[in-house]
């Protein structure tokens, strides 16, 4: 049976989607079997940062209410055969997604995959509470910025509260993946350090993902960043979070883009 | 590790990916031609013979200036599949 994962943040743009798409893909590359399931009905953006938008054929929606089966719906990668996307409807009636209809679709998905990966949505309403109903493992996306780690604490007591698991009196396993860290500026006291969101937060950490001009990249030309540039710092980071969460002992590393001499000869970033 | 003026700049592709993807969506009513023709193919074929969902693979993939939709329908009990592609000038 394969794992639910919600990745869940509360806060919107910090970078869900863009991570939803690395850890999948991270996963997908080592063997596994990936579905990643954008939860975001009415503004569906997964798609684009997985380069599939022009492939939408069925999606989420049309499933549940039975207008498709589910493999139709799903998108297959074409760089990754193992990597699957099932895309979010347009349509602008939330309540499209019904608690049984998930219920169904996951209960379809598990067998099938090793990893269910749920994008949910910005926010604490229907769609992020739905997102996270089946997980047994939760990614919360933080920023280290006192907004982000606020929306996160909020996230973090609705995990202990509104999941199946939660429900049945179980714990759902919670990691914290700090995205868009700058060592220098935290070094220096600009920003809040690892400790501190850990500190504040006391969830334990899946990975440290750098601030990189590569991420935006990788979103331009619609492709998870561990498939477009593997080498990159923070694909290496994704790539080692995405070991962590398969159970492996990986240790906690930020790692770094190194620059080539040409390249600061030009003063452009290296990959 | 590329070399940074080596490197193919990813402004120019996104812009154009969203300029394709929004010039779909845009369209008043969600009138989706390729949805549409999708829906009224598998309506046509499903007058003459019992579909089975499994054995339907639909395919669309939206270009620039074309966009194919491909519809793959096994009919039972006749010499095969029957193949449908079609094709859409936008």
């Amino acid at each position: 049976m394969g794992k639910v994962v919600v990745v869940t943040s509360g806060k919107g743009g910090v970078g869900k989607t863009t991570s939803t798409a690395a850890l999948g893909a991270a996963l997908a590359r080592s063997g596994q079997k990936v579905v990643v399931i954008d939860f975001d009905v009415g503004l569906r953006n997964l798609d684009l940062v997985m380069g599939a938008e022009r492939r939408v054929v069925f999606d989420f929606v049309n499933v549940i209410q039975g207008a498709a089966k589910l493999p139709q719906a799903l998108i297959r990668d074409k760089r990754v055969e193992t990597l699957f996307l099932l895309p979010a409807s347009q349509t602008r009636d939330k309540d499209a997604l019904t608690e049984e209809g998930v219920a169904r679709v996951i209960r379809e998905l598990r067998p099938k995959f090793d990893w269910v990966m749920c994008d949910s949505p910005a926010g604490i309403e229907r769609g992020a509470t739905l997102a996270m109903r089946h997980a047994d493992t939760a990614i919360v996306v933080t920023n280290p910025e006192v907004s982000s780690v606020r929306d996160s604490d909020r996230i973090i007591g609705l995990l202990d509260a509104k999941t199946e698991k939660a429900e049945k009196g179980e714990r759902i396993d919670k990691h914290l993946l700090l995205t868009r860290y700058d060592a220098g500026r935290a070094a220096r006291g600009e920003m809040l350090t690892v400790e501190d969101v850990l500190e504040i937060l006391s969830t334990p950490l899946l990975g440290i993902i750098p601030e990189s001009e590569e991420v935006l990249r990788a979103s331009n030309f619609g492709s998870p960043i561990t498939i477009s540039n593997p080498s990159s710092a923070p694909a290496r980071a994704y790539a080692d979070a995405a070991r962590r969460l398969r159970g492996e002992a990986v240790e906690m590393s930020i790692p770094t883009d190194k620059r080539g001499i040409l390249n600061k000869l030009f003063g452009r970033r290296a990959a | 590790m590329r070399l940074g003026f080596f490197r193919r700049s990813s402004a120019p592709v996104a812009r154009e990916r969203l300029r394709i993807l929004l010039e779909f969506e845009r369209r008043v009513g969600g009138a989706d031609l390729l949805a549409l023709l999708r829906d009224e193919i598998l309506a046509a074929i499903a007058k003459h013979v019992t579909l089975d969902p499994d054995k339907i693979q639909v395919k669309i993939d939206r270009g620039k200036s074309v966009s194919m939709l491909e519809v793959d329908v096994e009919v039972p009990n006749s010499d095969g599949a029957l193949h449908a592609t079609l094709l859409e000038a936008m």
